[in-house]
Order: structure tokens, then C-alpha cells, then sequence
């Protein structure tokens, strides 16, 4: 089983409709995940029916039991991320601010502090519309702990792909390169870059190559709306071709790519456009290099 | 007045508003743009500015020093990061798990965890000929934003009165970084597409922003491309729409090669001045 994971640095390059679009053209080869958990996207593409959900609990979240507090200010003293708060002299805890070190319960003299498993959203695995395994999930508002929770989805992923002997995991990821993105390449195979020729594009494109070469992961990129700066397009094939990266395609700038996805599918299902036939020759390379 | 510009899904616009308001409002009164998508920072790349100031910025965690250690195990056990470890007679921090709580450290009976510095990132302080320009920048395999975020806050806190309009270019998404982006900010600019992605994800930021209970408004980006459910969304929960962006080719060239729009799209400016009049007349006085 090889995993493959889809991200960009930048958000808004077509990550989540690139990799829909792969799941459209590995049909029964492939488990899909959506591990961009806290803008999920994937699920508006290829409707999938739910087969069970599960709420995911992480980390811990500090509560104050009122009547055997003593208003020392222990807790207040001791808490490095403003989280206790005292509110007419009353102390209490701010749920969105406490990272659940539990340190306030350690030094709590009466005890009055228990820390209680934190639920950070839910997760779910499904059924698409072309009968594909497809696991996703939700964090909560404003949770913490979304690479434990990309870390979940990934496992229930391969564990479905092992159970069924599907060849493939398709990941799509998040924007960005802190945790929720570490979590998801670690133990990738192959890693799709989706980038645009743009400043910003390129700038983040670099950034976020130089997290995948931490974890010595073959790349491949694909450039979508290659043609809106084609200065900028050349400088990142340069930058390909330096590090090694595997070219896969360039996409045109082509409002197709936004009209599918208003009508809710992918753009290799729309017949005759030029973008189908870039994005199946993508494919056909990234499963040659993986084979 | 702080006013945060926060999206839900990544690449709608929101650096493109920012650094289009910002440059806009500094015609007329006291502004700095900070840029709080530390793990890819773009505003500077659309900014002509020079460098004023720069520090690198750390986080704090353990050092372990095995003079006076007793190897109790304390430390392992109050650690509810697994960040800490004891191997044999080896104590082990791993500092990408560290949240910088200072529990092992205070708690150990022979002071034998003191903290220490570790970079996390790069601060930058600009000027650009009407504005000051902040940017923070973490370093790849860091994973945590929030630390960096909030000492950025800080940072344009000290050194700019309350009655400069600090403006927040926010990371995507709607966990920890947003939260810390937006938490302290008076206002909230949601930036959309009219797509159904552009919906699905700016309804979370929504959500979000309300459990925050925060004051905020829609901005539409790529207005015209799409559907319009996103119009009856905000015409059904009493949302106002501040501005809309059109959606054209020749905007989308602009930003490719890191130029502002409003000087040359008199389209752009428009909305803006739609945008800074209700900033006007609700929350700026």
C-alpha cells in the first residue's frame, strides 16, 4: 500500500479538487482521506454516504470545581497561558485558552481541579459516490490538537486500505507547515506539491518543500493556472529541476476548474477539457514512480 | 481598533485585502498590518518596504543538567505531552512536543529542569512609506503557531498606541491560529469566494467567530465566478456584506506578480471605500 499526500503551503492552489479528481481516476484502487480537518472540503465533491462516525477525544481540558475552591490563586499564579481567569473573584477557566498541562490541578491544595478528556471533533468513515472507502473528519471550534487528529484519520485510512487491499491512500492536506501538515506527511510515500505561479505561490511552494526534504519524501508538482505568469511559472520549474522535483503537470488558468466544483464535480469528470487530460497524465506518473 | 482579516479556507484573498486596506487606510490615518500567518507569511511579498527592526523569537523549554538529578521520574509524570522522558539514567526532553508550561521545570524538587531559550521564529518589523509592517516567520519544523502568533501580538501591542488601526493578515483554517489571531481583535473580516468550498468554510469561520462572540462582516472575493447561495446565506442569518470583489483575469495577474490592486483597478478601490465606511460608521469612531 503507498500513501499518497497532496498539500501546497499556500492555501487555494486546488489541492482538495486535484485530489478528488485522482480519487475519480484510481476508482477502485484507492482509499480517500481528508486530513485538512479543520476546512474540510473533499466530502462537497464526492458526496459520500456515512457508514460510521466516532467522536475523538485529545488532550485534557482543566475544570474547576466551585465549591471546593478556595480562591487561593495557585492556579492563577502557576498557568502560562492566561487561562484561569478570575471573574468577580470568582476563579474559572478559559476553555479556549487552556492547553490542559494540568499543571493548575498539580499545585491545587484543595484538589479542586480535575482535568477531563477533551473532545476535538469527530471523525468519520463513509462511502463515496464512485463506492470508495473515505474517511474524514471535523475538529471543533477553535480545538487544538488537530495533527492527533490528522494522525487518526490517516491510520483508520490505512487500515481500511490494508483491510481491502486497496493499492493506494490519496491524502489531502492542509495549508500551512505546522502540525496538522507534519502530521500528514509523516510515513507518506510520495508527495504531490499543488502550486501557482504567483509570489505568494512560490514563496510558500519553497517553504513548504523545504518540511518535505525533512522527511526525504519523493515530490512531485503540479503548477495550476500555469499561464496567469509565465515568468514566475519558468522560476518554478527551475526551482523543480534543482531539487529534484518531479514536474507533473501544468494546468491552464481555466474557470472549468471553479465551475465544476460549483456543480459539486471533480474536473476529470467533465468531458474534452484540457485540464482532464493534464491531470490523468499526473496520475499515470505518480503511480509509475510508485511502482 | 484591531481588525482581524480571517477566511475559513485558505487562498480566498485574505492577504490581498489586507495589504490593499492597509495601504488604503494609511492615506488617511495611522496604520500597521501585521502579518499572523506565521507558517507561510505573505503580505511582505506585496509591500515595497525597507527593514526597521528584527529579533528572533524563542520559546522556552527544559535543560535537562544531571548534577543534582535523583532521576525521581517527577518530571515524566507531570508532563502531559509525553515532551519528557527518563531512559535509564537519561532524562530526554523533545522539544517539538514541549507547550512551554514550566511544569517540569518548577516542579522538580532538585531544580534540575531550568529553561532555556529555543528560536521558534523570526520577528520582522518594516516601514513602507505610509505604514509600518509587521511579519513573523517560523521556522520549518516548528509546528506550533500559536506561541509565535502571540508573542508577535505583544510585539505590535509595546509598540504602537491603541489609536493606530492595527490590521491582522490571519491564517487560514479555524483551530488554535485562528483563535489566537482573532481572539483579542475588535473586528472581524471573513473573506469568501462564492464557490461552494468558499461557503462550506467560511460558515465554519462563522461559527467560529460567533463562539468567540465576535463582531464581524463578509467580504466576497472572485465575485461573479460561482453560485450566489452564498448572498441568500448571509441575506438568511442578517450577515452584512461589506464589499465584493470582482472576479477577473487581470486581478489575478496582479497578484501573481505581488502588486497592489487598488491604484490600478478602480473597481477594487470602490470596494474599498465600501469597506472603510462601514468600518467607519460601526466601529471606528
Amino acid at each position: 500500500m503507498k500513501e499518497i499526500v497532496v498539500i501546497s503551503g499556500k492555501g487555494g492552489t486546488g489541492k482538495t479538487s486535484i485530489t478528488a479528481s485522482f480519487a475519480v481516476l484510481a476508482g477502485d484502487d484507492v482509499v480517500v482521506a481528508d486530513c485538512d480537518v479543520d476546512a474540510a472540503d473533499m466530502h462537497i465533491l464526492l458526496q459520500p454516504e456515512n457508514i460510521k462516525s466516532e467522536d475523538f477525544y485529545s488532550g485534557e481540558l482543566a475544570v474547576i470545581d466551585e465549591d471546593a475552591c478556595i480562591q487561593c490563586g495557585k492556579c492563577f499564579d502557576v498557568c502560562r497561558f492566561d487561562a484561569v481567569e478570575v471573574i468577580n473573584d470568582v476563579h474559572t477557566i478559559n476553555e479556549l485558552s487552556c492547553e490542559g498541562c494540568g499543571y493548575c490541578a498539580r499545585v491545587c491544595p484543595t484538589e479542586a481541579i480535575t482535568n477531563e478528556p477533551l473532545n476535538v471533533g469527530k471523525w468519520h468513515v463513509a462511502n463515496t459516490r464512485f463506492n470508495q472507502p473515505f474517511v474524514h473528519a471535523k475538529l471543533g471550534i477553535g480545538a487544538d490538537n488537530s495533527g492527533k487528529l490528522v494522525a487518526q484519520v490517516k491510520n483508520i485510512a490505512k487500515e481500511t486500505a490494508n483491510k481491502n487491499n486497496k493499492p493506494y491512500v490519496l491524502v489531502d492536506g492542509s495549508p500551512g507547515v505546522g502540525c496538522p501538515v507534519v502530521s500528514s506527511l509523516s510515513g507518506a510515500h510520495f508527495v504531490v506539491l499543488v502550486t501557482e505561479p504567483s509570489v505568494s505561490g512560490l514563496h510558500d511552494l519553497k517553504r513548504v518543500y523545504e518540511l518535505v526534504k525533512k522527511f526525504r519524501i519523493k515530490a512531485g508538482c503540479i503548477i495550476n493556472k500555469a499561464d496567469i505568469n509565465k515568468d514566475i511559472a519558468s522560476e518554478i520549474l527551475e526551482f523543480l529541476k534543482e531539487e529534484d522535483i518531479v514536474h507533473l503537470s501544468n494546468l491552464p488558468y481555466d474557470e472549468t476548474f471553479t465551475k465544476a466544483m460549483t456543480d459539486c464535480k471533480t474536473i476529470v469528470e467533465i468531458d474534452d477539457s484540457k485540464i482532464k487530460e493534464a491531470i490523468s497524465e499526473s496520475w499515470e506518473k505518480i503511480k509509475e514512480i510508485l511502482n | 481598533m484591531k481588525i482581524a482579516i480571517a477566511s475559513g479556507k485558505g487562498g480566498t484573498g485574505k492577504t490581498t485585502l489586507s495589504t490593499n486596506l492597509a495601504s488604503f487606510m494609511a492615506e488617511k490615518r495611522d496604520v500597521v498590518l501585521s502579518d499572523l500567518d506565521v507558517e507561510e507569511p505573505n503580505s511582505g511579498l506585496f509591500l515595497k518596504s525597507e527593514l526597521f527592526f528584527a529579533e528572533d523569537k524563542f520559546k522556552m523549554i527544559p535543560e535537562w543538567n544531571n548534577v543534582d538529578c535523583t532521576l525521581c521520574g517527577k518530571c515524566q509524570d507531570v508532563c502531559n505531552y509525553h515532551a519528557i522522558i527518563q531512559i535509564v539514567d537519561t532524562i530526554m526532553v523533545f522539544p517539538e512536543l514541549c507547550h512551554s508550561c514550566f511544569a517540569c521545570s518548577e516542579l522538580c524538587p532538585t531544580n534540575s529542569l531550568p529553561m532555556g531559550q529555543k528560536k521558534m521564529g523570526e520577528l520582522q518589523h518594516f516601514k513602507t512609506s505610509t505604514f509600518d509592517f509587521i511579519e513573523s516567520k517560523l521556522l520549518i519544523g516548528e509546528e506550533q503557531a500559536v506561541p509565535l502568533i502571540k508573542q508577535t501580538l505583544d510585539y505590535v501591542d509595546e509598540n504602537f498606541s491603541t489609536d493606530v488601526v492595527k490590521i491582522y493578515d490571519s491564517p487560514p483554517g479555524t483551530s488554535c491560529p485562528v483563535i489566537e489571531a482573532t481572539k483579542d481583535a475588535d473586528f472581524i473580516i471573513l473573506i469568501t469566494e462564492p464557490t461552494p468550498f468558499g461557503l462550506n468554510d467560511v460558515i465554519l469561520a462563522i461559527d467560529t467567530m460567533k463562539e468567540l462572540k465576535k463582531d464581524f462582516a463578509i467580504v466576497i472575493n472572485r465575485y461573479g465566478i460561482g453560485n450566489d447561495d452564498i448572498l441568500k446565506y448571509c441575506d438568511e442569518n442578517n450577515i452584512p456584506i461589506i464589499g465584493k470583489i470582482p472576479n477577473q483575469r487581470a486581478i489575478a495577474e496582479l497578484y501573481s506578480k505581488g502588486e497592489l490592486l487598488y491604484d490600478k483597478i478602480p473597481e477594487v478601490k470602490t470596494e474599498l471605500e465600501n469597506i472603510v465606511s462601514y468600518l467607519e460608521s460601526h466601529i471606528l469612531k
